[in-house]
């Protein structure tokens, strides 16, 4: 099945929520508003000619200043019958930063959508357990946005923990 | 009781009705909670389970990840494509030509750059190299976990060889950063395709000894036949892929359906599983060994002259150079009112490929803004999905499957944590 | 080096401080030299591989590159130790747990930093990353390198070892 036909089916049924299709160096890639986008979802999976029963990835980018709505979330779908793949982008703002869950459906994301909530502090709602997963529990900010610094150095905002390390051996030596 | 022919004491036993309600329940199991913490010699790295443990049997599992999170995606953002690539060597360490292949397959995707043959095949051997060599660490744990010890001595020391033979190429035995984007660093000799040669010819008897000492092995075939069952459908919801999920029966092989490199010029056999449990996984990676050997000699045999690195490589080297996509390569359907979504998509291009690496599928996706540095990198390491996994996998067994189940998985926690 | 006859009853000095009587098969040496010779010559590190660096010092261990015959043997549990090998990069997230790993070592403990990562931060210089385990352990050998081939760790070790050797003979309280 070709990407245009998926595209078209698409379109068919979700009209008003595709916001635009990119075709590029053979990836499909297809930008939809965050209203349907569970239902999208689960159309791309249940519908049997489509048959995206595979969930890759997903993830967040930061597209902080260049686009508004900032977050974007992205689906990587594959299915393996038809050996081929698809890219869903979701618009996401960053007042009201969250999305529908898809771990009911796919029960890979359950860890994924955990690993973006601690990255980009992105919330979906009707996880079963949403806490940080590579980040200590505690800590604070979100490390993947675009405004978080990069260095080990975080001066102030240091995690209270590694603070109190530090300075248990300051006081030791 | 009768001692020197006199009767001394007479032992007789309450009837169980006799026995009361409080010696009932001290007497009766209860739930722990069990840490088997980061440090733990049996969880291949820093992996913290919590198991709740009724007698031994597991009621729940909850891994903990994230303490060897690097950051490797945030770095990349700071520095160029060929200053990212030798970070994605630290991500599975114990196959990190693979997982440079990935990355450079993904750049060169987006770059639509044309890899060289000869290159092709040179990344083919190495990543077929460093499969063996993963596996071989994967049997040499797995093995050692359960009990098998000499099976880590004889893996480890072909491992040496393989050791050798990066060395001889890329200077370095474990980290190689050796595949670069658009070709390789530099040539092979034929001193090392001699060699390579001749031990790949007699390594599959090297495997065959493996097999004896563990593979009719009553103990072994006790502690992983029938442990650890996911079925076809369970696997594929819970995103394994690689002999993790290829031990359930389905075929999925990254070289097979999106095939990169040389992989469509060889050929091979991709081995599946029947019984989805984790001797059917150890039997996937002991005839992969065998697939890579083949495929490694007929890469050797088919290896064309010519250069090594594509001449449009140079290009990205330049820290200060911007990376230029060209406008025609992107076509975009608009179906609303808006013209700053055409810019946006035509500023922001991204790709997303992915590498048969020995774990499973290593997804890079790379959105590129113009500039010399990533916009954004994202890594998606099948280990990180398969320790998602382990819930499904441990809850039900008993605790001793627990190290079977991280055995069989073949978890490394820099790939699960970057 | 002296060829020492078998019947001799006389004290002979081998080496600076201890004397061998060959008839009576008797060495006398300070107690001092004996105990640093036994605790350098049986090296019972705790297993920390942390990350990459594990792997090379699982292939020191191995046959190839043996570290058995230095008397080194690998225990699972920290109370049983002598040191902590840290080999990888050391996570905040992680610190507090070597710490806890540290305490419970008993004394005379000592820390080796095997790779770049636990002697500076390696590579990543990140928000998750401790830079260098000697901001919170005081580190005895450091050990660079990406990872160090198993040769600088068995020089590491035969370092640490003249370490021992040349350490005063009284409680190490660290």
């Amino acid at each position: 099945m070709q990407s245009s036909d998926i595209v078209n089916l698409l379109k068919e049924k979700f009209s008003k929520e595709i916001l635009c299709t990119v075709y590029f160096r053979g990836d499909c890639t297809i930008i939809i508003k965050r209203d349907k986008a569970k239902e999208i979802l689960k159309f791309l999976k249940e519908t049997p000619s489509l048959d995206f029963d595979y969930l890759i990835d997903v993830t967040g980018v930061d597209y902080m200043g260049a686009r508004q709505p900032r977050f974007n979330v992205v689906y990587h779908l594959m299915s393996i019958k038809n050996a081929n793949r698809i890219r869903v982008k979701v618009e996401v703002p960053e007042e009201d930063c969250w999305v529908e869950t898809v771990s009911d459906l796919w029960a890979t994301a359950n860890w994924h959508e955990r690993e973006c909530f601690d990255m980009f502090g992105i919330e979906f709602k009707g996880h079963p357990d949403l806490r940080r997963i590579l980040m200590p529990e505690d800590w604070e900010g979100y490390p993947l946005r675009k405004d978080y610094p990069v260095g080990s150095d975080l001066g102030d905002k240091e995690w209270k923990t590694f603070k109190d390390i530090l300075q248990q051996t300051k006081e030791r030596a | 009781m009768i001692k020197n022919g006199k009767l001394l004491r007479i032992f007789y036993s309450k009837p169980r009705s006799v026995h009361n309600n409080m010696e009932r329940e001290i007497t009766a199991t209860k739930e722990l909670i069990v840490n088997m913490g980061p440090q733990h010699p049996a969880t291949h790295g820093v992996l913290r389970l919590v198991l709740d443990v009724d007698g031994e049997r597991i009621i729940k599992c909850t891994p903990y990840v994230g303490y060897l999170h690097r950051g490797i995606e945030k770095l990349s953002e700071d520095l160029t494509y060929v200053q990212a690539l030798p970070l994605t060597d630290r991500l599975d360490y114990l196959a990190s030509a693979a997982n440079n292949i990935g990355f450079c397959v993904a750049i060169e995707k987006l770059l639509g750059l044309e890899v060289p043959p000869r290159a092709k095949f040179i990344r083919t051997i190495m990543g077929e190299m460093a499969r063996i060599c993963s596996h071989l660490v994967w049997i040499a744990t797995h093995a050692l976990d359960i009990g098998a010890m000499t099976v880590f001595l004889y893996a480890m020391r072909d491992r040496e060889v393989f050791l050798d033979l990066f060395e001889m190429v890329t200077g370095a035995r474990m980290t190689v950063s050796y595949p670069r984007v658009g070709g390789v660093r530099c040539d092979v000799n034929n001193e090392f395709l001699d060699k390579l040669y001749k031990f790949i010819e007699t390594f599959p008897e090297k495997v065959v000894e493996y097999e004896t000492l563990i593979d009719q092995n009553r103990i072994w075939l006790k502690r992983t036949k029938g442990v650890g069952i996911i079925t076809a459908e369970e696997a594929i919801n819970w995103g394994l892929t690689g002999p993790t999920l290829r031990g359930s029966g389905v075929y999925y092989d990254v070289r097979k359906f999106f095939p990169y490199d040389a992989y469509d010029k060889v050929d091979f056999e991709v081995p599946l599983g029947k019984n989805c449990d984790v001797y059917d996984r150890y039997k996937c990676r002991m005839l992969e060994f065998r697939q890579s050997a083949r495929i490694i000699k007929q890469c050797i045999d088919k290896l064309p002259e010519g250069p090594i690195l594509a001449n449009e490589a140079m290009k990205i080297r330049m820290p200060s150079a911007p990376v230029k996509i060209d406008k025609k390569d992107i076509q975009v359907e608009i179906y609303i009112d808006d013209k700053a979504i055409e810019e946006f998509v035509q500023k922001y291009s991204e790709v997303y490929a992915s590498v048969e690496v020995p774990k499973g599928e290593l997804g890079f996706y790379v959105v590129c803004d113009g500039t010399a540095k990533p916009y954004r990198l994202r890594l998606r390491s099948p280990s990180f999905v398969h320790a998602g996994a382990l819930k499904k996998l441990c809850e039900g067994g008993l605790v001793a499957d627990v190290i079977a189940n991280i055995g069989s998985i073949d978890l490394v926690l820099g790939e699960c944590d970057r | 080096m002296a060829l020492i006859l078998d019947t001799l009853t006389e004290p002979v000095e081998v080496e600076e401080g201890v004397k061998v009587v060959p008839a009576a098969n008797t060495i006398i040496m300070p107690i001092a030299k004996l105990a640093s010779w036994g605790k350098r010559s049986s090296i019972w590190p705790v297993t920390f591989g942390l990350a990459c660096c594990a792997i090379e010092m699982m292939a020191t261990g191995a046959s190839h590159y043996d570290l058995d015959r230095f008397g080194i043997i690998f225990r699972a549990s920290p109370r049983q130790s002598d040191v902590m090998i840290i080999a990888g990069t050391v996570t905040k997230k992680m610190a507090p747990i070597i710490v806890n790993l540290y305490h419970q070592m008993a004394e005379p403990r000592y820390v080796i930093a095997m790779g770049s990562c636990a002697c500076s931060g390696g590579v990543f210089n990140t928000y998750s990353t401790v830079q260098g385990v000697d901001s919170f352990l005081p580190v005895d050998v450091y050990i660079p390198g990406c990872p160090p081939r198993p040769e600088a760790l068995l020089d590491g070790i035969i370092k640490f070892q003249e370490l021992i050797k040349q350490e005063p003979y009284k409680q190490r309280k660290r």
